[in-house]
């Protein structure tokens, strides 16, 4: 069966250990996470954390299941498709030689980037949008040689109604 | 009222009805143990904390009430792990007490400190460590809650030393409520519909029942269910006793030491009603092969059983008891027919398979294992509880000793622990005082948790310990016969304590037979004592037993005598 990408999100208890049972039930059940984010809400007591995992829909179903099992999990809601909306930061550090920098400026223009950080010989570059926006972006950096990244994961939010 | 961490907790244990704590005290659980002693509730001393934790599995399994432990921090909690481990596989409703060093060393490696939140965090349905007195009394009800309610499992409570000292006012919290969980108990009644039509329309219906329907409380409801539909049953190994062993719709085990009729009924039915059961490898066989000429019913409290192993038509999220009720109301609404009638050919197909394929061994002069759990079967008129071992012992009992109750047959299933059956047996003869409880083990696995033998005769409880001793591991050596060219690597335990003075040594009874016509005359005096007994039976070295299914075969193709 087509493994597909999946984005979830809980709402949690916001105490210590939580985080180590959502991540060892994925390690625990042979589960993949591809990227995981978590924060504090409105509500102190209350966290919540966006998972992707790539898996078969069998295991999907398993998964989210798994995950409303335990005890500290408040809420679990499925956010792949467009019912949500997604959004993923990255800083790249970008190689800038004198001649290239001109044109790494226009990319982060047209890309609605921000530059913040400038060196002799980089640019460090902020940078948010969907997945398929980043991966154009780091396709576009590559070729000038991209000296480290850090990437957020996906974060994801449902729509409300129109 | 002020009162103090450790007395809080006598509170709360009495208000849950706690009556018997199996435990091992140390260090940073001295308070506890204190208060515990101005008590009612009965502290049973173990001999290692392995065997507190089977006890208290084995009496709740033969009770039906919450199994509760007490050990110190570090290996007292470490050693608690395999126990908990068991419970959990088998979804038994418990509670273990671990001490913990104070609150201000913890992380420092201080002495006997272990994280075992973080350690037990896979093999407990919760666990929590307790960061202050006042959220003690909470988290105490909340553990006792989440053992017992929807899909029982062990819940671990980590209590650091001054958490047991300090003192509080102390209010009882009334009521337990987590918004974060919410067993679904009533099934959907429009799934429950779709079951009577199926059942309606199937020429060939099976029911296969699990440790589910035990734990609900169910099997009076099972089979009800069972004689008004007319539909045959089979169990898995935790579902023994769910249905009476004796009625003429049961077929016997299903999986890989099931019996003939029960598997090719699995494979051969255009029903499986499953109740209660989550579709273990050792009960499928190969998945893709397993009931593949049926639709499947799947009724289970919990959720991630249900699609997990196997795929389902009419999927039911509910408990198995108000399920069956449910689905017994519907059958007298809905007009079935005859029934009995139109089970004719299902029934006496389901003959033939037994007919030429029965439970069978050859009877030569050696004693043969399975002759010995007949023997007492037949002594103890099926009455007894029975504990087990892991392994062929386990196998044997499964299917020559006939369940005709529920909580009577107590083994370890998921996890298949050795050294189960003689603590879990302790557990069981306090649960159940006036019962006969017999453990019937192996010599492997009796070596495992031997040292409970002392706790038994501390404690005068009269448990019988049936060996079945063919100084092999037994079943690893099957399956090294059968698959490794009886290369017999690390099997052969021709070198083991002689069992007869290791009883006597304990201060138990110790009794042997070494042929045949001593089994009985062992088996008559072993039960009738009122000490601790070890009936060491010197069986037949190279018993197997079958049927057997080759691990990751269809169920339907059996390897037989």
């Amino acid at each position: 069966m087509e493994e597909k990408k999946h984005t979830m999100t809980m709402l949690v208890d916001n105490q210590p250990g939580v985080l180590s049972r959502v991540s060892g039930l994925f390690s625990g059940k042979g589960f993949n996470i591809e990227s995981l984010c978590t924060a504090p809400t409105m509500d102190p007591r209350v966290s919540r954390i966006t998972i992707v995992t790539k898996a078969n829909p069998p295991l999907i179903e398993q998964t989210e299941k798994q995950l409303r099992k335990l005890i500290n999990v408040i809420k679990l809601r499925d956010m792949t498709g467009p019912k949500a909306v997604k959004r993923e930061m990255a800083l790249i550090c970008v190689q800038a030689k004198p001649e290239l920098r001109a044109e790494i400026l226009r990319i982060v223009d047209i890309f609605r980037c921000k530059v913040i950080d400038v060196g002799i010989e980089h640019y460090i570059i902020e940078v948010t949008g969907d997945e398929s926006k980043l991966a154009a972006l780091i396709n576009l950096f590559r070729p000038m040689g991209i000296k480290k990244i850090a990437r957020s994961g996906t974060l994801a939010l449902y729509r409300e109604p129109k | 009222m002020k009162l103090t961490g450790a007395q809080i907790m006598m509170e709360v244990l009495k208000e849950e009805g706690v009556d018997t704590i199996f435990g091992f005290p140390g260090g940073v659980v001295i308070d506890i143990f204190d208060e515990l002693a101005k008590t009612d509730i009965r502290c049973i001393l173990v001999r290692h904390e392995q065997g507190a934790v089977h006890a208290a599995d084995g009496y709740a399994r033969a009770g039906g009430k919450t199994g509760v432990c007490l050990v110190t921090s570090g290996p007292g909690a470490t050693n608690t792990v395999t126990g908990i481990a068991t419970a959990h596989m088998d979804s038994i409703p418990m509670v273990i007490f671990t001490g913990q060093v104070p609150t201000q060393l913890i992380g420092n490696d201080a002495f006997q400190e272990v994280d075992i939140v973080g350690i037990t965090r896979p093999c407990t349905k919760h666990n929590y460590l307790v960061q202050s007195t006042e959220a003690f009394p909470r988290i105490i009800k909340e553990a006792f809650y989440l053992a017992r309610s929807g899909r029982p499992g062990p819940v671990l409570v980590d209590i650091p030393k001054d958490v047991a000292k300090e003192a509080i006012d102390y209010r009882p919290v009334e009521e337990i409520h987590l918004k974060s969980y919410n067993p679904t108990y009533d099934p959907n009644k429009k799934q429950l519909r779709k079951v009577i039509e199926l059942i309606e329309q199937s020429k060939r219906p099976l029911i296969f029942a699990g440790g589910g329907v035990i734990l609900s409380g169910a099997a009076a409801e099972l089979t009800q269910f069972a004689h008004k539909t007319q539909i045959p049953v089979t169990t898995s190994l935790m579902g023994l006793g769910a249905f009476p062993g004796t009625d003429p719709l049961w077929l016997g085990m299903i999986g890989m030491h099931g019996t003939y009729r029960a598997n090719m009924s699995t494979g051969a039915c255009d029903l499986l009603i499953s109740i209660g059961v989550r579709f273990d490898d050792r009960v499928t066989g190969k998945t893709d092969a397993f009931a593949s000429q049926a639709k499947i019913v799947h009724i289970d409290i919990d959720p991630t059983s249900i699609r997990k192993n196997i795929p389902v038509t009419i999927p039911i999220v509910g408990d198995c008891k108000i399920s069956l009720d449910h689905l017994n109301e519907l059958i007298d609404q809905a007009d079935l027919g005859d029934v009995a009638k139109k089970r004719q050919n299902w029934l006496a197909q389901i003959e033939e398979w037994k007919n030429t394929n029965p439970l069978a061994y050859k009877q030569e002069d050696t004693i043969k294992p399975q002759y010995v759990v007949e023997k007492l079967y037949e002594l103890t008129k099926g009455e007894a509880i029975i504990t087990t071992e892991v392994g062929q012992n386990q196998m044997w009992a499964a299917q020559y000793y006939h369940f005709d109750r529920p909580n009577h047959f107590i083994t370890s299933g998921g996890l298949g622990c050795m050294g189960f059956g003689l603590p879990a047996a302790i557990g069981a003869q306090m649960a159940c005082p006036d019962k006969l409880v017999v453990d019937i083990a192996g010599d492997g696995s009796i070596q495992m948790n031997i040292q409970e033998m002392a706790t038994a005769v501390q404690c005068c409880l009269p448990i019988k310990v049936a060996i079945l001793n063919n100084a092999y591991l037994g079943m690893v050596r099957q399956w090294q016969e059968l698959f490794y060219d009886k290369r017999y690597v690390c099997t052969d335990m021709n070198c083991a304590p002689d069992f007869v003075k290791l009883a006597e040594a304990f201060g138990a009874v110790g009794l042997r037979a070494s042929k045949p016509e001593e089994v009985e005359t062992v088996l008559k005096e072993g039960l009738s004592v009122p000490q601790p007994v070890i009936m060491d039976f010197r069986v037949d070295r190279e018993e197997s037993v079958y049927p057997m299914v080759p691990a990751g075969a269809p169920i339907t193709e059996m390897l037989l005598v």
